[in-house]
């Protein structure tokens, strides 16, 4: 493998995704796909799965669920669960960020 | 290389139950999980998820952890050491404890006490008579705000598996040039065609994808493609409405203040978020700032405002 590369390669901003899609990126069952869905954990665009389309936000998200679901052996609803709270509590953190940057100078 | 103390890694003592290890390290595993924590320790977590991950790949298994015993109890965190020439003999590995973990992943001293065992061979698709693409690799790249707004190209350093002449694993570092589309934001996904690792035969190449994360700004906090800015303001500003000027991530703009403005009231400037088809808008949150009262006049102005000012903050609180 080459240490640089000169020529850069193309790169683009992932577009929506195909279910198959997002399978083959993420390297996941479409079943389990679609469980996160039924979760809630993942949200496509489109009203039915042969028109869903995900966000390739989505695969950041995929991709958390797998380690938690490896690391800490959690369930879907549990993941659902633990990203909402995570979710809650960065909100939170930022909001008292917000507060103490007060700097009375 | 220094010695690691895996039992005090996992905060347990050397004489402990298998099951007690594990209890201790599913405990810190839930504790310093890189998605849980976010924020500022969000990297210190992360470095301790990974020491935790190391102590627990070794003192898990029952041969590593007797062999790791077998150094003695003497050595101190971060001592330098090196290992006696025989330490391992006569202990029989199994080889299976890898498949979890990836040993890549951790640090020298594992490296070197575990390494030369068990470690993944060569498989049957380096075989050059197959023809396969090649796997898709992921990765992820910290972006400033001003290249999410602007776009750009920086080389970006990665790290990779790869397996060597001899079919070991071994992490192999490249540098690879990115340009940075303009309107990116954080958890989407650049995707870098044919830059995965290389197909066997005649097989293509795999893709590059790469995680984007806006690097957090001591200014600016991102939310999806909203941005928001402390904006500091004059109590006169504040009290009279002002028109002002202010710096943002895409230039200067003109802002308008509306009279009775108060600390944490929200501007919204249209679409001037980070940019795309929909592009977000920028919120400046208020913050009054009160002026030092170190002049004569400043301490008289306030003084003049304590006598002819009615009006009491804390009425409310019914003092």
């Amino acid at each position: 493998m080459a240490k640089s590369n000169a020529v850069e390669p193309l790169s683009e901003i992932v577009g929506p995704l195909t279910l198959v899609e997002l399978c083959h990126i993420c390297g996941s069952p479409a079943d389990w796909l679609i469980d996160l869905v039924d979760e809630g954990i993942l949200e496509p665009l489109g009203e039915s799965r042969p028109v869903w389309r995900f966000e390739s936000t989505s695969i950041t998200v995929v991709r958390k669920v797998q380690r938690l679901q490896s690391d800490l052996r959690l369930n879907i609803p549990a993941v659902a669960l633990v990203l909402s709270l995570v979710e809650e509590n960065a909100a939170l953190k930022r909001r008292v960020q917000l507060l103490e940057n007060d700097p009375p100078k | 290389m220094e010695y690691k103390d895996y039992y005090k890694v996992l905060g347990v003592e050397r004489a402990v139950s298998q099951d007690e290890i594990k209890r201790a390290y599913r405990k810190l595993a839930r504790k310093y999980h890189p998605d849980v924590n976010t924020g500022p320790d969000a990297a210190e977590s992360e470095r301790k998820f990974k020491d935790v991950g190391e102590a627990y790949e070794v003192l898990q298994d029952p041969e590593k952890r007797a062999a790791y015993d077998q150094l003695g109890a003497n050595w101190k965190e971060g001592q330098s050491f090196s290992p006696p020439p025989d330490w391992d003999e006569g202990f029989e590995f199994s080889g299976g404890g890898y498949t979890q973990a990836d040993p890549n992943e951790f640090g020298s001293f594992f490296d070197d006490l575990f390494a030369r065992q068990g470690r993944p061979q060569a498989n049957a698709r380096t075989d050059r008579r197959f023809n396969a693409p090649g796997q898709d690799h992921h990765a992820k790249i910290v972006i400033d705000l001003h290249e999410a707004y602007q776009g750009g190209s920086r080389d970006f350093s990665l790290r990779a598996p790869e397996l060597d002449a001899n079919g070991h694993v071994v992490l192999q570092e490249r540098a690879i040039r990115v340009s940075i589309p303009k309107g990116v934001t954080n958890g989407q996904h650049i995707r870098l065609a044919g830059k995965g690792a290389p197909g066997f035969g005649k097989g293509k190449p795999g893709d590059l994808y790469l995680e984007v994360a806006i690097k957090d700004d001591a200014a600016y906090r991102v939310e999806g493609r909203d941005v928001y800015m402390d904006l500091p303001i004059t109590p006169w500003e504040a009290a009279l409405g002002a028109r002002i000027s202010a710096s943002t991530p895409s230039g200067k703009v003109e802002m308008t203040i509306p009279k009775h403005a108060q600390t944490g009231k929200k501007l919204r400037l249209k679409g001037r978020g980070i940019p795309g088809k929909t592009a977000g808008d920028l919120y400046a949150v208020l913050k009054i700032v009160i002026p030092p009262t170190e002049s004569e006049t400043a301490r008289a102005l306030y003084e003049q405002m304590a006598r002819e000012m009615d009006f009491d903050p804390r009425a409310k609180l019914g003092a």
